[in-house]
């Protein structure tokens, strides 16, 4: 049997179906698709073999992998998920089949090269992770909700929202990623999904335009605090960017001049 | 209203700069019946353009003050615009701050004004009014005044996620010199206090359960380096002292910003003693992490620390007989005390030697610093041949080898010495 391309609808769940697959069906793969990715690369159109995403089988390949590598081991191939990579998936599917077929805590074999890729990727989208739990910037609007935008290098909204429902559990609250056009909404129960029309223009000025009457003072404050805990005797512009890289200093409200 | 209040914050967290404690986590308070903020993340949410972490919002309550201490300067004989603020601006500055994500709590000291029961108590009551009235689970360090009485010091505990009090000058010699209104006993006290009182309650929660938390992140101290004359080997003794006898979560060394004409103190313009600074803190991690006693590092035979490596390539260099290390056979105290090798590393080599044999390439992987490690360890296909070299040797080779950041600072740094 000749090796086959794979196409996927882009989920989490999704790839984990096909992994199923190609457990169930002995797949030798050349290539995984998304199905977005796959309508455009006509290429693989008349080869393609479609998965279907069912939860029967993400929920096998998930129970898996927790009893091979643990939870902590799962987790991390979801990061690699969310770091859009390219290539990640085949890189998940390879590093599943070495955990499955070894006995020990494969995960912990840091001298396997697909391990180490999964350990540097994990890294990097940890990092993100943090940054994001760190740099978002709340504004707080007329009709109540601390609003804020964000533009991750990684899919990381799924990996923070249960920190910001823990921690702001009395506001209402909204993190939107305007990079991928979808955002979290915590109304005080639960959190949910949301998408705003491509009609709507979503940037600082306009959330500001929308403020609450006290927002100017507590952002102003903020500013203020910033530059008055700072140590002339000590700069280290250096070391400053290194901890907060410019891309991010569009959405603190620490970085940008204010007047008065 | 908008101005003042902007101005009060300018005035009292520059005051507050100098302390440099920023930790929050090393507790675990949870958001309980739907309130506001939970502690234990410990996230960093900005860092200063001198490159400091900011995560809590750290002000003095007032830079009055009945003390003059020549080292502070918020002390009573400096001349700079004073301020105060309320009890409740404390309290909503904290709320809104918290929620806006910019902070993970309130670090809040205060200059002495009239007593220490007084400033005590007015610490206290903010603590109490964010924990009772406001719900606020996000994280709280009250700096404990010298000379406050106990019974305010357990009520602080009791709301507080930290306490601290900072030695600042860690020999009595020193501290009568630069304070002499404070005594060393005086400041020691409330931190033998404390010390008890979180192992007491650590003890009670074992039997009963809801006994209150009291400083669940334990309490930390700071010491001036460079402020007054003294040494690397009585700052490092005395910060060991403090771990191992009052069992302080953290100690904290703040290199002296010459504030002050005082001729007791270096004069203005000096420079700011970062690189020894971070040679301490290099050196505090080897007395909490890696098994190191302070003995190992400072003693009287060299009782200044090296500035041009750092303190555990120094040691392993006066050690040169406890080298080559065997990263698949020693033992992970052995691996830790490899230069070059963290503890994250450590702990990785001991994970993957069960798998494999591991070679240098696989070192190199791993993200351990070779270019320091590869004269002290020995692993599979890599013999060690620079055991017989002298230690001086080595450390030229490393020290040609890699363009040390500090190269610049420790030249103007030697000038003070």
């Amino acid at each position: 049997m000749g090796q086959q391309a794979l196409c996927y609808d882009g989920t989490w769940k999704g790839l984990l179906s096909l992994i199923f697959d190609v457990y169930a069906y002995k797949y030798s793969i050349s290539a995984i698709v998304t199905e977005n990715n796959a309508i455009q690369s006509l290429l693989f159109t008349s080869a393609l073999i479609h998965v279907v995403t069912e939860d029967i089988k993400s929920a096998r390949v998930t129970k898996g992998i927790i009893t091979s590598v643990g939870k902590k081991g799962y987790l991390e191939l979801y990061h690699v998920f969310l770091s859009e990579k390219e290539g990640r998936e085949l890189l998940i599917l390879r590093t599943v089949q070495y955990y499955l077929g070894v006995k020990e805590q494969a995960s912990k074999n840091y001298a396997h090269a697909d391990v180490l890729e999964v350990k540097k990727i994990v890294k990097s989208v940890s990092r993100e992770r943090h940054r994001m739990k760190a740099f978002i910037r709340f504004q707080l609007l007329k009709d109540g909700v601390y609003f804020a935008i964000a533009e991750p290098d990684f899919n990381v909204l799924p990996l923070i929202s249960k920190h910001f429902k823990d921690r702001y559990a009395d506001q209402k609250w909204i993190i939107y990623d305007v990079k991928r056009k979808y955002g979290l909404f915590y109304d005080g129960g639960e959190v949910q999904e949301i998408e705003f029309g491509t009609e709507n223009r979503l940037d600082q000025k306009s959330i500001s335009l929308a403020g609450h009457e006290s927002e100017i003072l507590y952002s102003t404050l903020w500013n203020q605090y910033f530059k008055s805990v700072n140590i002339r005797e000590r700069k280290n512009l250096k070391l400053h960017i290194q901890h907060v890289p410019k891309r991010y200093w569009k959405y603190l409200n620490e970085k940008i001049e204010m007047g008065g | 209203m908008g101005s003042r209040i902007q101005e009060k914050l300018s005035i009292l967290a520059d005051a507050a700069k100098y302390d440099v404690s920023c930790s929050s986590s090393g507790s675990d308070r949870k958001n309980k019946d739907k309130g506001l903020g939970n502690t234990g993340a410990g996230i960093c949410h900005t860092y200063t353009e001198d490159g400091r972490c900011v995560s809590l919002l750290k002000i003095l309550l007032t830079n009055h003050c009945i003390f003059d201490c020549a080292y502070c300067v918020s002390r009573r004989s400096n001349d700079v615009k004073r301020a105060a603020f309320t009890v409740q601006e404390v309290v909503d500055l904290t709320i809104n701050f918290y929620r806006r994500n910019y902070i993970e709590g309130l670090f809040l000291s205060s200059g002495i004004f009239q007593n220490a029961d007084f400033t005590m108590e007015r610490l206290v009551r903010i603590a109490k009014k964010l924990r009772k009235e406001h719900n606020f689970n996000g994280y709280i360090h009250l700096k404990t005044i010298p000379g406050a009485s106990e019974e305010l010091i357990f009520e602080a505990g009791l709301y507080a996620d930290r306490l601290s009090i900072n030695l600042e000058i860690p020999t009595e010699a020193g501290l009568k010199l630069l304070a002499p209104e404070k005594n060393h006993r005086e400041m020691i006290h409330p931190i033998k206090y404390i010390s008890n009182r979180i192992l007491q309650t650590k003890e009670e929660k074992k039997i009963i359960k809801s006994t209150p938390k009291f400083a669940p992140a334990g309490q930390s101290t700071q010491m001036i380096i460079g402020a007054a004359k003294e040494s690397d080997l009585q700052i490092v003794h005395a910060a060991q002292y403090f771990y191992t006898h009052y069992k302080m979560k953290r100690v904290y060394y703040s290199g002296y910003v010459p504030i002050s004409n005082d001729l007791r103190l270096p004069a203005i313009g000096t420079e700011v003693p970062l690189v020894r600074e971070n040679r301490l803190y290099q050196t505090d991690w080897l007395l909490r992490f890696y098994g190191f006693e302070a003995d190992e590092i400072v003693n009287d035979m060299n009782p200044l620390l090296d500035l041009d490596i750092d303190p555990k390539l120094s040691w392993a260099l006066r050690n040169m007989d406890r080298f080559p290390v065997d990263v698949n056979r020693a033992p992970y105290e052995m691996i830790l005390r490899i230069p070059g090798v963290g503890v994250r590393s450590a702990k990785k080599i001991l994970a993957a030697r069960n798998f494999e044999k591991l070679r240098l390439e696989h070192l190199q992987k791993l993200g351990i610093a070779m270019n320091k490690a590869k004269y002290f360890i020995s692993c599979h296909g890599y013999i060690q041949r620079y055991a017989d070299q002298q230690s001086e040797r080595i450390k030229h080779f490393i020290l040609s080898g890699s363009s040390s950041k500090y190269v610049k600072a420790v030249s103007t740094q030697l000038n003070l010495f």
